[in-house]
């Protein structure tokens, strides 16, 4: 098992006190699997996926993640796991605006010491990015920076993407291709994925399905 | 002090003091240059030579209160010529310079006059025998019988010295050899100075008596490029006899000894390079600098192995030109009193 | 990791070469303001000081011939060697081509230290000014004798301007005059022992140091000022540092996100960008250094071969960069980006890694941020008031002064967003309500460069008020202390009668000077006797006092005190002065005395001579509009000792003309710091103009013309410069109030007179709006020719 979470509570400081947005939440992922997190607004999924990214600290519960405990770490240790365990695609894509294309993609890869060239040139290839390595993000248009993002997320070799919306800022055809793409290059590379998305038809193509309403799986 | 200094720094011979000791070496050029051999002619030598571009007229004593206490007393009077003539008025390129310590166990008082000859503020004559910068002097009717006086803002001293045996000639008949390349000087001493006078101390008058000991050198280039600086002794001993020894230290830290062995009746006996060995054994902290103030002598073929240890540590000539120069007492195979002059030492954090 | 990282952070000067140049030039400006301002400052010093030594002579004892103007030079050596410690100088008029000029000799070997002429000679080579007939002068003078003379010219800009330096020997030589000296100069530390000046010099007159042209406390105080300014232009530098690291921490928020979002440790990312700041801090330092000192070379005047100085050769007389200024300089850059990056940092190291990169522009003044700026400010202000109030001793003074100023600098965008709020209130177009608006909201962008300019412009109202208070005080000081022509000086004339008859005949008018030896409150005091006349009337200024104060003094009613005795003794006008056993007299006036140690109180002649018969007159001061003439005529016919006769309006504008460079120089100041700031201000509107692209496209969509917004810009820039520029002048003014009425007053216990110069404050008030003009024209002539694409992707990007 990749991936376990187990009664995960977080709450964020509201005006009357904590709101709770996560009361108790366990699942699992098994490598190489699939799995669409899918809830309305505020149900907590993207709390879910960003506790699972070590980009915040959960209140109570753990999550596992390749054996390791990653509710465990320390800020330097979530900074690992993030940058050597997971490979996140952000709605916003977040991409540096000074590097062009070619160094974006190969920046986790980078970061985390392990960049090959063939495997950056061919997720370039199957993204259809070759003529835009040399531009920088602000010439891409949102389609292109978004499968800027995902070549990054997977040139570092993760065995989980977590993806937030990853479609959620582009148009609908736009958005169809880039999620055919994305979702090929993960099988292909045999990562695990959790992707957020609010959308049913998205959730469907992938292999399970779990819905968070009130921070709680239905 | 500071524009002295600098004065000293930019003619010649500040030049050879302040930076290193090593400026001397340079070449005499028009200045005449010590040669073996020359025949002294007195009294006429104990005058200036200016033709030669350094010169001085050096007293050291050894001299008890009426309590047993020691003191040390220093008169100097410099010469240094920017160039080998002399002149009448402002015109005189003969620089002088005087310098004048007491010092005790516990205090050391220096001080010193600046002047230019031409003018008579600074000079010597020879017949009656008289050298003098300012108020300051060394005077009387013959070279044997002579009267020293100094003052500072804080002392003073007059004392009478009277002769009680002949000059001594150091190295070869007065040709004082300073390097393995050769450099030298003429150099002759009176170390039998019998002296009774009186020191004024802020403490008060105290009289005096003692031994007193003069140097006579003059040169044009007494040091070699790579000398530092030197290491400087006369000492005397119980038994009448005396020892002259320096060592003149090179920048790799060896160094070049002479030494001169004086019997009671006057009789010099010269030693070459090496033959004297001189080790500090213990250095102070003076002004910033590790002066070695506790010093090993030996002359085996003296059979001479003695400890000089400085009377104050802290016998430092704070002047434009510093430099440390001390009463000292010896013990070991041989008993006696002396003299120590360090130049060369500098500056460390 | 580190090289992605390193990679990603230069990624990002590489794509934005402006807010790189933005950075390292705000940096380098700042050292460049400081090294600047510490040179013009180390000018400043150097020709006061040579100011100070041309009127040196007066603080050493001197032997005079009691009879003609030369003694023989026997004598020097004589007392020589009698013990005395005495330095000969010889000393005439010398023709050279068309103009005469004044030639001393000295003797460097026997010359104390201290001496106007061993000042001099410290950086002269010695060796060949006594071997090669060298004369020693300033530039201008070095110039004429290069043309007029043989003689080898070394130039020094120590030595005062109409003065030439030479070696005695080389003196009496020009000069005729053989083997004669002019006087000796007694050097203050003399040995134990010497025989009786009587006896060796009977024929000399020993003249004590004069007490009344040592300058040294006027000058003291100069200093301190001076430095107080010094740090005036770091605080301005500061800030102006702070503004360029805050944005360019700014800038990069975003990528600060990303990149821990994708891995990297906070601590890793935080070293790494110190380190980043550092390598570029070390650079624009560097780079500051070598410019102030370029500028300051530029900007004043006589100074040339500033790179020389650059290169560390020792040029007498020119501009030198010392090991210990690239040093401050360096600190100055380095110390002031760590300084102002920490607050930067911490805001960092505290962002969550979700928070959201953009949100309102780059600024970042949050509201909460801003009221607690105004609150801090409401506390320094107050604690300066209360130190203005209550506070003793010099540290208090200068505490007062970080307090006001940083208080104030803390308090401008409060008090500009006040106004700015008001002048919205009034608006009635739709256009100016924007436009109020608008220039609110960029407040917290322009903010640190606006603290830069009010506290550059308050260090320039304080420097000028502050300068030419001085030079009205010490000008003052000069006409009142010196207001006659000759002095005579009344110990050398055997007839006193048949001197006060010739001089009834000859001269415009004559004034006995009497004085006598009195305590005051236990305090060493003088009483002087003056014979009041048009000279007292016209030329004393009185720090306070009642109507009609000479005439109360002639006719013995009242006495004038100086303000040492009025503050030691704690009296003021209208009290009574017991000046004696049964005479109290009212003082009628205080006035201010600035060289002169102790206690003095002025009667009327008549009174003085009733109360004391046995005192006759020491000095006479002589009223003439010949002096030279006659002087000549005292000699000849009185058979006075020339060197009896005070040429006092000579000696007056000797001191002048060299005070004048000094307060010239420090013009220069103005320039500098001005113009530092409006590159701060260009600066932060190049930053801002990209920034400020979605705000104002709105308004371009909805029909304005882009000229029409790029004038707008302008109007914004200069009018908040308008606004920050009134509020600094009554900054300036405190400034200048606390330096010369609280902190002299604590270091030298005398107050200098503040005087306001109005058309000054204007001309600066206008050179800042200028240079606000200049700093806005660029950001807007590029509004003004962008092409539309740029504003509509502001509306076609996704948000």
């Amino acid at each position: 098992m990749l991936l376990l979470i187990e009664d995960l509570l977080k709450s964020y400081p509201g005006p009357e006190g904590p709101v709770p947005v996560l009361r108790g939440v366990t699942l699992s992922l098994d490598a190489g699997k699939t799995l669409a997190l899918t809830g309305e607004s505020g149900s907590g999924k993207s709390t879910l996926l960003h506790l699972v990214a070590g980009l915040d600290v959960a209140d109570g519960g753990r999550v596992l993640l390749d054996g390791k405990e990653a509710t465990k770490l320390d800020d330097n240790g979530r900074a690992r796991l993030r940058r050597s365990a997971v490979g996140i695609v952000f709605q916003q894509f977040n991409l540096i605006p000074s590097l062009d294309v070619a160094a974006n993609i190969a920046f986790q890869a980078r970061l985390n010491g392990t960049p090959e060239p063939q495997e950056l040139s061919r997720l370039a290839s199957a993204l259809g990015l070759e003529s835009q390595l040399r531009k920088y993000p602000e010439q891409l248009s949102g389609g292109q920076q978004q499968r800027v993002a995902i070549a990054r997320a997977l040139a570092a070799r993760p065995k989980l993407i977590l993806a937030d919306e990853p479609t959620g800022n582009l148009d609908e055809a736009t958005a169809d291709e880039v999620m055919e793409q994305f979702l090929a290059l993960v099988a292909e590379t045999g990562a695990a994925l959790l992707m957020v998305t609010h959308s049913p038809r998205l959730a469907a193509r992938l292999g399970s399905r779990a819905h968070l309403s009130q921070g709680r799986l239905a | 002090m500071n524009a002295r200094a600098l004065i000293f720094l930019l003619l010649g011979v500040g030049n050879a003091f302040a930076q290193g000791f090593a400026g001397l070496g340079t070449d005499a050029e028009g200045f005449a240059v010590p040669e073996p051999g020359k025949g002294f002619e007195f009294p006429q030598d104990h005058g200036a030579h200016p033709d030669y571009r350094i010169e001085w007229w050096y007293v050291t004593a050894n001299l008890t209160g009426p309590d047993g206490a020691d003191y040390g007393l220093q008169w100097t009077l410099f010469r240094s010529a920017l160039a080998p003539a002399e002149a009448v008025g402002w015109e005189s390129p003969q620089m002088w310079f005087g310098h004048a310590a007491v010092t005790n166990a516990s205090t050391h008082l220096a001080t010193e006059r600046f002047a230019r000859g031409g003018t008579g503020q600074a000079g010597v004559t020879v017949e009656p025998f008289a050298a003098w910068i300012d108020d300051w002097q060394m005077a009387g009717d013959s070279f044997d019988s002579l009267r020293l006086t100094a003052t500072g803002k804080d002392f003073a001293y007059d004392i009478a010295m009277r002769a009680e045996g002949p000059l001594v000639f150091h190295g070869d008949r007065g040709y004082s050899v300073k390097s393995a390349k050769g450099q030298a000087s003429y150099y002759y001493s009176q170390p039998f100075f019998a002296v009774e006078g009186t020191l004024t101390l802020p403490e008060g008058e105290v009289p005096v008596r003692g031994t007193a000991w003069l140097d006579r050198e003059w040169s044009s280039q007494p040091l070699a490029e790579d000398q530092a600086g030197w290491d400087w002794f006369s000492l005397s001993f119980d038994t009448g006899q005396k020892l002259m020894g320096f060592r003149l230290r090179d920048a790799a830290g060896g160094g070049f000894t002479s030494a001169t062995w004086i019997g009671a009746d006057g009789a010099p006996t010269s030693y070459g390079d090496e033959k004297l060995e001189a080790t500090p054994l213990e250095t102070s902290r003076v002004e910033g600098r590790d002066v070695p103030t506790r010093w090993r002598l030996t002359l085996s073929d003296r059979g001479l192995d003695i400890t000089v240890s400085a009377l104050n540590t802290h016998a430092w000539m704070g002047l434009s030109i510093p430099y440390w120069e001390g009463p000292v007492r010896v013990n070991g195979t041989h008993h006696g009193k002396g003299y120590l002059e360090m130049t060369g030492y500098q500056r460390r954090p | 990791m580190t090289g992605a990282v390193l990679s990603a952070l230069a990624s990002h000067w590489r794509r934005n070469r402006l807010q790189l140049l933005t950075l390292v030039l705000g940096l380098a400006l700042a050292t460049a303001l400081w090294s600047g301002v510490q040179a013009i400052n180390a000018e400043a010093r150097a020709s006061y000081d040579a100011a100070a030594a041309t009127l040196a002579d007066g603080q050493f004892d001197q032997l005079l011939p009691r009879d003609g103007d030369s003694m023989s030079q026997e004598l020097f050596v004589a007392l020589r060697r009698a013990g005395w410690l005495v330095s000969p100088v010889v000393e005439g008029r010398l023709r050279v081509g068309s103009t005469t000029v004044r030639l001393v000799g000295v003797d460097p070997l026997t010359a104390p230290p201290g001496s106007g002429a061993s000042a001099a000679l410290a950086r002269a080579d010695l060796n060949r000014f006594l071997r090669a007939d060298t004369l020693v002068a300033g530039p201008e003078m070095a110039a004429l004798l290069a043309a007029n003379l043989p003689n080898p010219v070394l130039v020094d800009q120590a030595v005062a301007p109409g003065t030439v330096l030479a070696d005695v020997g080389v003196a009496q030589t020009l000069l005729s005059r053989a083997g004669r000296t002019s006087r000796l100069i007694v050097l203050p530390e003399q040995p134990l022992r010497q025989r009786p000046l009587a006896e060796i010099a009977p024929d000399l007159l020993l003249q004590r140091a004069d007490g009344a042209t040592d300058v040294g406390r006027l000058t003291d105080s100069f200093h301190l000022n001076l430095t107080a300014f010094g740090f005036l232009s770091f605080a301005v530098g500061i800030f102006i540092v702070h503004g360029a690291i805050g944005l360019a921490f700014e800038q990069r928020r975003g990528m600060v996100r990303t990149l821990r979002a994708l891995g990297v440790p906070l601590r890793h990312l935080i070293v790494l960008m110190v380190l980043e700041l550092v390598v570029l801090a070390t650079l624009a330092g560097a780079l500051g250094t070598a410019l102030g000192y370029l500028i300051a070379a530029l900007l004043l005047p006589d100074v040339a071969a500033t790179l020389r100085g650059l290169y560390g050769a020792d040029v007498a007389g020119t501009l030198q960069i010392r090991p210990e200024w690239w040093l401050s300089g360096m600190a100055m850059a380095l110390g002031g980006a760590l300084l102002a990056s920490a607050s930067a940092l911490w805001r960092l190291a505290r962002m969550p890694v979700l928070a959201s990169a953009g949100g309102r522009a780059w600024a970042l003044v949050s509201g909460r941020t801003r009221k607690l700026q105004a609150a801090a400010a409401v506390v320094l202000l107050a604690a300066a008031g209360m130190l203005a109030i209550t506070g003793v001793g010099l540290t208090a003074g200068f505490a007062l002064l970080a307090c006001l100023l940083l208080g104030a600098a803390l308090a401008l965008p409060f008090c500009l967003a006040t106004i700015l709020r008001f002048g919205e209130g009034q608006a009635v177009s739709a256009m100016a309500q924007w436009f109020w608006a608008d220039t609110r909201q960029q407040l917290p962008g322009l903010g640190l460069a606006l603290m830069a300019l009010l506290l550059a412009m308050a260090a320039n109202v304080g420097v000028s008020t502050m300068v030419s208070s001085f030079r009205l005080t010490f000008v003052g000081f000069l006409d009142q202390r010196l207001s006659a022509e000759l002095y005579v000086d009344a110990d050398a004339v055997a007839d006193r009668a048949a001197l006060e008859r010739f001089l009834e005949m000859r001269a415009d008018a004559v004034l006995p000077i009497m004085s006598v030896d009195a305590t005051f409150a236990g305090m060493p005091a003088e009483i002087f006797g003056a014979r009041i006349g048009d000279t007292y009337r016209e030329n004393w200024r009185f720090l306070d006092g009642v109507p009609a104060i000479w005439d109360e003094v002639e006719e013995g009613r009242a006495v004038v005190i100086n303000e040492q005795l009025s503050r030691r003794a704690g009296l003021r006008v209208g009290e009574m002065l017991a000046l004696g056993p049964g005479l109290s007299l009212p003082i009628a006036g205080v006035v201010g005395d600035y060289g002169n140690p102790i206690g003095q109180a002025i009667v009327g002649e008549a009174l003085f001579r009733q109360t004391f018969p046995g005192i006759v007159p020491s000095r006479y001061g002589v009223r003439t509009d010949d002096p030279q003439g006659l002087r000549r005529e005292l000699i000849e016919a009185l058979d006075l000792p020339p060197a009896r006769i005070i040429d006092q309006a000579a000696l007056k504008a000797l001191s002048l003309s060299v005070f004048e460079r000094t307060f010239s120089v420090t013009g220069a100041l103005n320039v500098l710091t001005l113009a530092v700031s409006a590159f701060a201000i260009l600066m932060s509107l190049l930053t801002l103009a990209a920034m400020r692209l979605p705000q104002m496209a709105p308004v371009w969509a909805m029909g304005t013309t882009q000229r029409r917004l790029a004038g707008l810009e302008i109007l914004r820039t200069v009018l908040l410069a308008a606004i920050t520029a009134a509020l600094a002048l009554p900054l300036g003014l405190a400034l200048a109030w606390v330096l010369l009425a609280i902190v002299n007053v604590e270091a030298f216990g005398w107050r200098l007179p503040m005087y306001l110069f109005p058309a000054e404050y204007a001309r600066l008030m206008l050179f800042a709006l200028g240079a606000a003009l200049l700093a806005a024209l660029w950001p807007a002539w590029r509004l003004a020719r962008m092409e539309p694409a740029a504003l509509l992707r502001i509306f076609a990007n996704e948000r």
